[in-house]
């Protein structure tokens, strides 16, 4: 893991002393709210419907043990016991007074993070595929790159006021579990022919009111580049984004009304200035970083796990467990597990103070003391051998932590909603447990198969509506909670945008037109090896529609 | 019919005024006044602002029901009551105990 230097330390001290400052003026009055409120932002701190929340950055999502213990003790002592990781791996508190925050930030610094830039019109916390440094088909481990991202962006004079927030996502493999087409700006690392790593870039994807698969900027950018490249396309974002529309101001928008063409020979004539100068990475520099994220000591095991195999055997409920939730490593004889924290009827993305306890316990005696968060509202272990998965279950259910579904039906995106959030228009989570709830029969899940729902309560798509195989999005109609569904959606390297399944429903038919749109794949599928997704590529929308027009009310 | 509503400064917890001019946590103790009456207090609560008790006063529509004072909006009422779900929600069930 990254550890902070000096002047890291030095950096997010003085931020967190400059923001208790800036609190305490408030506070007595030297600052109005309109004075107050971009500063609070620029610290992650927002005002939702029914308190001050607090947004942390778990930069390109790895925690470690002791940084997971130390949510745990702020959940406790300044929130109400837990905390919600959300899908840009970061973790959100709902309670915090304004008074505290000082606090909890200094608390925060004190394990190496923070809450700078998890708001705001800047570049945000750059997140990265969940299973990095651990996927047998990575090409590189994306952290090093996305830590000097991370280490470039932090309070860059320049990009402090964008026209518009901006998100970057990097990830090492072909496979993409990070969503980086639907980033304003997607890396994937990449070896050219020569052999030489660089990174394969992505601009202008996203979700909200305007969704669009990213155009691909460039083919191969040399590593030595990185910096300078990213730098050019945010001078040319910044100074031809739009600022008389906010919903207009993204990066999107840009290469959508100006065209790859236009944009690229922008970029490429910016990059041709500031290529050769202070922005080159040394491959010294790039290696310094990457030590930080060398891979643990893993002991030598035989690729087949006699005990696995044994308490497979035993205990169904485990079997099923390691079916859904534990994949290959690239080291034999280990595993990466996701920690679901999509309990059935329960709200995703929570966790409590005990169970965040329990990861940590469980990370330092099985994983080596590293935790992932993954933009699908999980946990991860990423490196367990494979002997110690019955131990790491046992520990699992005693959390109520080991429900079976990663990447099934109930493990959905989900974001806040009405119940919390001040942008909402209609509520997420009810909706999640009600789905939950009636599909969540284990055998039940196992026939589906992989379908990925993923909720957002209003049009700004926090809950990654559009990129959900079923995606629901509520709105507001004429002052009543409406739901409208789309169809085929991926957040994978074929990334897709949903289809429009029809007029919408109300709150509660929206669980019935889920089972509709599942009892439609499971009559149309060609074998059951055919996922929902390939089912409705093969099909189209039309059989799916019109088994909604006609069954699901 | 209306009441007033705000977050708290330096907790942001969700307030009501009363009849009294002061504020409070509990819609029921709110003052409901006719919509003239209630943009004069959101002006009389440009004070409390200043005095930094609250943010954002406005006024919110509400019904009267069985002597309850029920927001019209689903977004009033969830503030009002606090979240429907949620891990909140579900302590405070398991207390017994209304969100």
């Amino acid at each position: 893991m990254y550890v902070y230097d000096a002047f890291d330390h030095r950096f997010v001290a003085a931020r967190v002393a400059q923001f208790r400052d800036q609190v305490n003026r408030r506070l007595s009055g030297e600052l109005t709210e309109e004075q107050f409120r971009p500063l609070r932002l620029m610290n992650g701190v927002y005002l939702q419907l029914h308190a001050y929340m607090l947004r942390v950055a778990i930069p390109y999502g790895t925690l470690s043990s002791r940084q997971m213990r130390r949510l745990a003790h702020i959940a406790r002592v300044w929130d109400k016991g837990y905390g919600h990781f959300t899908t840009r791996q970061n973790i959100q508190f709902n309670w915090p007074k304004l008074e505290a925050i000082p606090d909890i930030l200094e608390a925060l610094a004190d394990v190496e993070m923070h809450a700078i830039q998890t708001s705001g019109n800047c570049i945000r916390n750059v997140t990265a595929d969940h299973f990095a440094g651990a996927d047998p088909d990575e090409v590189a481990d994306p952290r090093p790159y996305a830590e000097i991202l991370r280490q470039w962006s932090s309070l860059h004079p320049e990009f402090t006021y964008l026209p518009r927030k901006f998100k970057i996502a990097v990830t090492g493999a072909a496979a993409d579990r990070a969503a980086i087409r639907f980033h304003d700006i997607g890396l994937v690392v990449v070896r050219n022919a020569a052999g030489e790593i660089g990174f394969e870039v992505h601009v202008g994807g996203g979700m909200g009111r305007t969704p669009f698969v990213a155009w691909k900027l460039k083919d191969f950018l040399p590593q030595a580049d990185l910096l300078s490249y990213v730098e050019a396309i945010l001078r040319v974002y910044n100074l031809y984004g739009r600022r008389d529309n906010k919903y207009k101001a993204r990066i999107k928008i840009l290469l959508h009304e100006a065209g790859l063409d236009k944009i690229r020979a922008e970029v490429e004539a910016e990059w041709a200035e500031i290529r050769d100068g202070a922005l080159k990475l040394a491959p010294a520099d790039v290696a310094a970083i990457a030590a930080q994220f060398a891979p643990p000591v893993f002991a030598e095991r035989v690729p087949e796990s006699a005990i696995e195999a044994a308490a497979s055997a035993a205990d169904a409920g485990f079997a099923r467990w390691v079916a859904s939730n534990v994949r290959p490593h690239r080291v034999a004889g280990h595993a990466s597990v996701t920690i679901s924290l999509k309990p059935i009827g329960g709200v995703p993305g929570d966790a409590t103070a005990e169970q965040m306890e329990a990861v940590a316990t469980l990370a330092d005696a099985h994983g080596f003391g590293e935790i992932r968060v993954s933009h699908r509202q999980n946990l991860i272990l990423p490196h367990v051998a494979r002997d110690d998965l019955p131990a790491l279950y046992a520990g699992l259910v005693a959390a109520g932590l080991a429900t079976a579904n990663a990447g099934l039906i109930t493990d959905t995106i989900t974001c806040p909603g009405l119940d919390f959030c001040a942008l909402a228009n209609a509520r997420s989570i009810p909706i999640a447990q009600e789905i939950s709830t009636r599909l969540g029969d284990a055998a039940r899940q196992a026939e589906i198969g992989p379908l990925e729902i993923k909720i957002s309560g209003c049009i700004n798509a926090c809950g990654h509506h559009h990129v959900g195989h079923i995606g629901i999005l509520g709105v507001d109609r004429k002052g009543r909670e409406f739901y409208q569904i789309t169809l085929g959606g991926s957040a994978d390297e074929q990334a897709a945008i949903g289809d429009s399944a029809g007029p919408g429903f109300w709150p509660e038919e929206v669980p019935g037109a889920v089972e509709t749109l599942v009892a439609t794949y499971l009559a149309l599928r060609s074998d059951p090896a055919e996922t929902f997704l390939a089912t409705y590529r093969r099909v189209g929308l039309a059989p799916f529609r019109e088994a909604l027009d006609h069954g699901a009310r | 019919m209306q009441v007033v509503t705000a977050n708290r400064l330096i907790d942001g917890r969700v307030v009501f005024r009363g009849a009294d001019g002061g504020w409070v946590e509990t819609i029921g103790a709110a003052v409901v006044l006719e919509e003239g009456a209630a943009a004069a207090a959101v002006a009389a609560s440009a004070a409390d602002v200043a005095a930094r008790l609250i943010v954002e006063p406005y006024a919110i529509d509400v019904a009267t029901e069985a002597a309850a004072i029920v927001p019209r909006t689903m977004r009033e009422r969830i503030r009002a009551s606090g979240p429907t779900a949620g891990s909140e929600a579900v302590a405070l069930a398991a207390l017994g105990r209304d969100a």
